[in-house]
Parts: structure tokens; C-alpha cells; sequence
């Protein structure tokens, strides 16, 4: 299990190949890989977002991954979990968060990225400040519905 | 020690900087949980039902007690991802 909070710009893949080569253990136990890449639009709300801050609670942010993941992993036998999030300034389509599970069958890899990606967005303190094109900016009040 | 009172996004531009409230202060205005630390710290403002709590990195209700040395925190709904 494995929890990164990063202010700087990542590329999902490359950090999901190198962290499946870095577990040894995975080698011929897992048949299911279920991966969650969320990334910046340029619009939201009817308006055109131009840059956006992500801000967090150091400590308590990590914390509540860690927590999240390992309740997963208990849940529905995970092999391993790897959750990255960036913060900072974000430019549209970079990469936000990335969301992976390892488990020998797909059902409960689909579950349990599905069940922490969920968690990622209604409880892990992190909060989203917009910059429009406009010149304005505004804290993000809701996210999307997942369902 | 005291308590060391956290605001994050809106809730900072709503409520000012992080704050420290020295023990003696605590005694002195009957601190005792939650509530009593946003009124002591809100000049009157109101607290949306939606703003979220955590005491000592733990999500909480307003009921919660607090005490000499913690750490609370008061911020808008998340979103993150």
C-alpha cells in the first residue's frame, strides 16, 4: 500500500509501471488490475477554467488515504493499492489522482478502486480553487455525483 | 500548550489564519468542545451546517470535547479527485 501527495506534475503510467515492477510479491498472485486516473478539464460549471489550486491538509490528508486504503484492502482482499494526488497549481490535463488495485480476480479490483476513488472525493480533505479565463477565481463548493 | 485552531480554504478566507488559544484562555472562557472553540474564534459569524470538523485529524461533530494540546480544524465540504 502506498499513498504519495505531490505538488509536482506526474505521469500515472509511468509511476503504475514502475510501482508494479517494484512489487515482487504480485508476480503470478493477482489476475485483476483495476486503474483510476482522474484529470483537470478546462471548464466546469458552464465556465472556462484556465488553472486551479488543490489544496490539502498535510497529515490528516494522508492519513485518510492511508486509512481508506487499507480498509479496501480488508474489504475485498486486495493484493496491493497505490493512490498518487497531486496539489498545488494544475494546469487542464494534468493528471490529479491516481487510483490502483491489485486482487486475483476483477471484481473486486473494480469494486474496491471504484469504493476508494468514491472516498477520495466525498472525504479526504482536499479542496479545489478555480482560476476562470475570466480573471476570477472560486473555491470549487461540490463535486460531481460518481453515480 | 493551548489548542491550535486550523482554517482551511474558504473557511480561511471566511474566519483569518490559523490561531492558538493559550490554556489559560481555555479556563478562563469555559472552553470545553467544538462549538466553543468556532464561537470563541467566529466574532459572532455563523457556521454553515455543512462546515466539516476534525479534531486531532479525526472528523467530529460539534458536541466533540476538546482539550489542553489539540489540534482542531474547520473547513468547507471536500473536493479532491
Amino acid at each position: 500500500m502506498k499513498v504519495v501527495i505531490d505538488a509536482t506534475p506526474f505521469d500515472p503510467w509511468k509511476v503504475l509501471d514502475e510501482y508494479q515492477k517494484s512489487m515482487p510479491k504480485l508476480d503470478g498472485q493477482y489476475g485483476a488490475t483495476a486503474v483510476f486516473v482522474g484529470t483537470m478539464r478546462d471548464f466546469n460549471d458552464g465556465d472556462d477554467v484556465s488553472e486551479m489550486f488543490l489544496e490539502h491538509y498535510p497529515g490528516m490528508t494522508e492519513r485518510h488515504l492511508e486509512n481508506i486504503c487499507r480498509q479496501a484492502t480488508g474489504e475485498y482482499q486486495l493484493l496491493e493499492s497505490l493512490v498518487v494526488h497531486r496539489v498545488g497549481a494544475i494546469k487542464p490535463n494534468d493528471p490529479i489522482v491516481l487510483v490502483a488495485v491489485w486482487s486475483a480476480h476483477r471484481k473486486q479490483a473494480f469494486e474496491a478502486c471504484r469504493e476508494i476513488m468514491e472516498d477520495v472525493k466525498s472525504k479526504a480533505p482536499f479542496w479545489k480553487k478555480e482560476q476562470l479565463n475570466d480573471g476570477q477565481d472560486r473555491w470549487v463548493e461540490k463535486n460531481t455525483k460518481g453515480y | 500548550m493551548g489548542i491550535h485552531v486550523k482554517f482551511f480554504a474558504s473557511m480561511r478566507d471566511l474566519m483569518g489564519d490559523d490561531r492558538d488559544i493559550d490554556s489559560e484562555v481555555l479556563k478562563e472562557q469555559a472552553i470545553n468542545n467544538v462549538d466553543d472553540i468556532w464561537n470563541y474564534c467566529a466574532d459572532d459569524k455563523e457556521r454553515s451546517a455543512n462546515v466539516l470538523v476534525a479534531v486531532n485529524m479525526d472528523y467530529v461533530d460539534g458536541q466533540t470535547p476538546v482539550k489542553d494540546g489539540d489540534e482542531v480544524a474547520f473547513f468547507p465540504p471536500v473536493t479532491g479527485g
